[in-house]
């Protein structure tokens, strides 16, 4: 069982919510460790259709806990071996992931809400580019993210001047998915995954894969693979799914298979 | 054909397909699947229904390795009086275009086994590698010779230094793999590689393999002298004399193999 992290499967929905809210869901060792089983865990559950990621009490994540870091820390190794898995496991992870930004994201914890598909905002929510105010640089996958979210010009004034970014601000710059009030945030959060875990998940997946190799290929290449994928997505019974319902004139019911 | 106990085997379209099956071992290569991968490969060599080899494994592994309870308790008397890695030798023997195609992982024996193909198609999820340097012994049939062949000296070393694993993707930049598919797709894509090659004229596929194989081990002089014998002697089958004859009559070639 897990210790750092809270995970729970709830009609196809898993939700994985980091725990250590006095220490404002910081990252450790363990946490590193038990989130990328959890992500595991998930990509091996044909069950589950949706990831929704949160944090328990007042922040989101507030990044690597400064309490280990040490003078003779090597800070390559840790991402190497702490971080690393963890966001390789997410980036293969071919089901829709919900970043639930319930307050603030700084340091790692805003490079895990960009590495999610979708980030959900709540108003009081903010994100931090926090390492430039100790001598480092955005990591965990962070620079990789943000130039592809928001563009070069926008994803470097971020990193470097490592301003407090509101979750107005967030939405405006195109980080946030919505802006949603505290009043009506576990609703929506809910309501969100919903719709989402309802929907043709091969295809999700299939969509996500394309994507992420656009950037790494070919225009020629691309074609033959999104030959490959509309082939695989073709062969779901989502499809036939959606064929039928189509010529039935009603809503299609998708299976996620 | 003879019931064999770690391999399943198939013709479609005239394309054999012989599948590793010990997928709760992830296909871990022992003697007795060696020899029986290499009977069902001999025998569909000489079937004339059958025109090229895909060679796959089941379930979540092509082959990750050889058996190595089989082995714990060798001695180098008995390996050199059991002579196992003579079945290897006659895998090189085969003169049908063989395929692998490349589920999941390919170590140690598995990767030799891939790279005892002529072409490799692998999953995007594939994974290749040799770790026997992990637990104090190095490669026995093949490893050595043919990656070194294939990618050059100085990469083949860190690879089998360090018994790192190479990613689908690593390996076609190396040029160990043809292709590299949607792991969903894998099995189709081969078949689909295969039957274009089986719609050409085998005569042809059989001498151009055997040439391109002189290629890696004679002089250039030498291979174009062997390379001109073949081409001579393509000139003595009937596929030929189709293939120029439709050519020349704007029609597409009917090839027998003959």
């Amino acid at each position: 069982m897990y210790e750092t992290i809270h995970y729970e499967v709830r009609d196809h929905i898993a939700w994985l919510t980091l725990n250590r809210p006095d220490k404002l869901n910081a990252f450790t060792e363990q946490m590193n460790k038990e989130i990328t089983q959890a992500l595991k865990q998930t990509a091996n559950d044909a069950n589950i259709r949706c990831l929704v990621i949160t944090g328990a009490g007042r922040a989101f994540c507030s990044g690597e806990d400064l309490g280990g870091v040490t003078e003779e820390m090597n800070h390559g190794e840790v991402l190497r071996t702490r971080y690393a898995p963890m966001l390789k496991a997410l980036y293969h992870l071919e089901k829709p992931v919900i970043a639930a930004v319930n307050g603030v994201a700084a340091g790692a914890g805003m490079s895990l809400a960009l590495a999610c598909d979708f980030r959900l905002v709540s108003e009081k929510a903010s994100f931090v580019e926090a390492f430039i105010h100790v001598g480092l640089i955005p990591d965990a996958g962070n620079l990789y993210y943000l130039p592809r979210l928001i563009g070069h010009a926008k994803a470097l004034e971020l990193a470097v001047l490592g301003e407090k970014i509101s979750a107005q601000k967030a939405a405006e710059l195109g980080l946030a998915t919505s802006v949603v009030s505290e009043a009506a945030w576990e609703e929506e959060v809910q309501r969100f995954a919903e719709r989402l875990a309802a929907m043709p998940t091969k295809a999700i997946g299939l969509i996500k894969r394309l994507l992420r190799e656009s950037w790494h290929c070919t225009f020629e290449d691309y074609l033959e693979k999104e030959a490959y994928g509309q082939r695989i997505a073709g062969l779901t019974q989502d499809h036939r799914e959606g064929i039928r319902a189509f010529f039935e004139k009603r809503k299609a019911v998708f299976q996620g298979k | 054909m003879t019931k064999f106990a770690y391999i399943r085997t198939r013709v479609e379209d005239e394309i054999a397909v012989v599948e590793l099956y010990r997928p709760d071992v992830l296909n871990a290569l022992n003697r007795q699947m060696v020899t029986e991968i290499v009977s069902a490969l001999e025998a569909y060599d000489r079937n004339d229904g059958v025109r090229v080899i895909v060679l796959t494994g089941s379930g979540r592994a092509f082959a990750a390795g050889a058996d190595i309870d089989e082995m714990a308790g060798d001695d180098p008397i008995k390996l050199e009086l059991l002579n196992q890695f003579a079945e290897w030798d006659r895998l090189a023997l085969i003169k049908k275009p063989m395929i692998a195609a490349v589920n999941g992982f390919a170590l140690g024996g598995g990767f030799e086994l891939a790279l005892s193909c002529d072409l490799i198609v692998a999953a995007e999820t594939a994974e290749f590698g040799f770790p026997e340097v992990n637990i104090g012994v190095m490669p026995g049939a093949g490893g050595t010779q043919r990656l070194t062949k294939l990618i050059g000296k100085t990469k083949a070393l860190e690879w089998l230094w360090t018994g790192e694993r190479m990613s689908a993707k690593e390996a076609h930049a190396l040029g160990i793999v043809n292709r590299v598919v949607a792991p969903e797709l894998l099995l189709e894509e081969t078949m689909r590689l295969a039957r274009k090659l089986a719609a050409k004229p085998p005569l042809s596929l059989r001498l151009i393999k055997e040439a391109v194989n002189k290629a890696v081990d004679y002089p250039l002089y030498e291979g174009m002298q062997f390379e001109r014998k073949n081409f001579y002697l393509l000139f003595a089958t009937e596929d030929q004399k189709e293939g120029m004859a439709a050519f020349i009559e704007k029609r597409e070639p009917r090839f027998q193999g003959r």
